[in-house]
């Protein structure tokens, strides 16, 4: 077997590997959806496997755990920050449940 | 300054710099879409859970798991056979990349083809993007705009898996747009782990 070979066959083994590890994941979040809990404690559930199947793919797949260390945290930080900033909306859903013009 | 620092542009050789991280352009430039499409999807996203949040009632119309389950099973695996793809390219192995990057397509379509039948079945039910048998007109504007936009994704994955695929095969590409493209299909893959629990397994009528 030559060296390319060789390192193609590694990272085929690598690749299966995180594929596997998704189908788990992706799995779990069906298995939470029938688990007699209430919607908060399933949504929290579901988006914590969710954003671990995210960084999963992320890092192996997209190949962005072998870039440099520079491009993974601007594309860390500027992602998460911003996500984050966007969770400022749910607050206001709070209010809604207690009465909107469109939610009757 | 010597002659010999100056380009032909007359600009200095010490004032050339190289692409931004030491990663090619092209790959920068998909990386920064990318970034861009995560923020429209998240905000499509917050905005269906700050409505699905402030509205009693949310319709539950998903009675089972079967065609969601499938539909994640082929795109996942649609991305297994996208890195097979990739690695084949830059082994050199030009027949197994493009083999490869057809399948990938191919489960691009199937997966299309799953989500167009539940679009169906829903319309048959009498869902639109403004009405629907179980509640909430919202229901069925919001799931048709993530899921439609997701679709449209895929779908212009799928075109693009094709003609790069065929101009890769023909030599007009290389392994490096092969790793471009697999950065999208990823992102698209990567974008539907968030939407199949929030837009489908939080609605299951159980």
């Amino acid at each position: 077997m030559t060296t390319a070979e060789q390192h193609k066959s590694n990272g085929i083994g690598k690749d299966l590997a995180i594929y596997v590890c998704l189908l788990i994941l992706a799995g779990m979040q069906f298995v939470i959806a029938y688990q007699k809990i209430d919607a908060s404690q399933m949504f929290t559930r579901m988006l914590a496997v969710a954003c671990v199947e995210a960084g999963l793919a992320a890092l192996f797949f997209m190949h962005l755990w072998t870039e440099k260390r520079g491009f993974l945290l601007f594309v860390a930080i500027f992602t998460i920050s911003v996500l984050l900033m966007m969770q400022y909306g749910w607050t206001d859903s709070f209010r809604m449940v207690s009465g909107a013009p469109f939610s009757k | 300054m010597s002659q010999a620092d100056l380009t032909m542009e007359g600009h200095s050789t010490g004032l050339t710099v190289g692409p931004a991280f030491s990663i090619p352009t092209k790959k920068l430039a998909m990386w920064l879409f990318i970034i861009a499409d995560t923020m429209t999807f998240a905000a499509c996203l917050v905005a269906y859970g700050f409505l699905r949040n402030g509205t009693p009632n949310w319709p539950r119309p998903f009675p089972g798991i079967t065609n969601v389950a499938l539909m994640t099973f082929v795109l996942l695996t649609s991305s297994l056979t996208m890195l097979f793809g990739l690695r084949s390219a830059r082994a050199g192995d030009k027949a197994a990349a493009f083999r490869w990057t057809m399948i990938t397509a191919a489960l691009g379509i199937a997966f299309a083809l799953l989500h167009v039948r539940e679009w169906l079945e829903l319309i048959d039910q009498g869902m639109t993007l403004f009405k629907n048998p179980w509640g909430t007109g919202l229901f069925g504007a919001s799931f048709f705009s993530i899921t439609g936009l997701h679709l449209t994704h895929v779908t212009s994955g799928v075109i693009a898996l094709i003609v790069v695929g065929v101009r890769y095969k023909g030599g007009r590409y290389n392994a490096d747009d092969i790793e471009v493209l697999g950065l999208y299909w990823h992102f698209v893959d990567l974008v539907w782990m968030f939407v199949v629990p929030l837009v489908y397994l939080l609605n299951l009528a159980h």
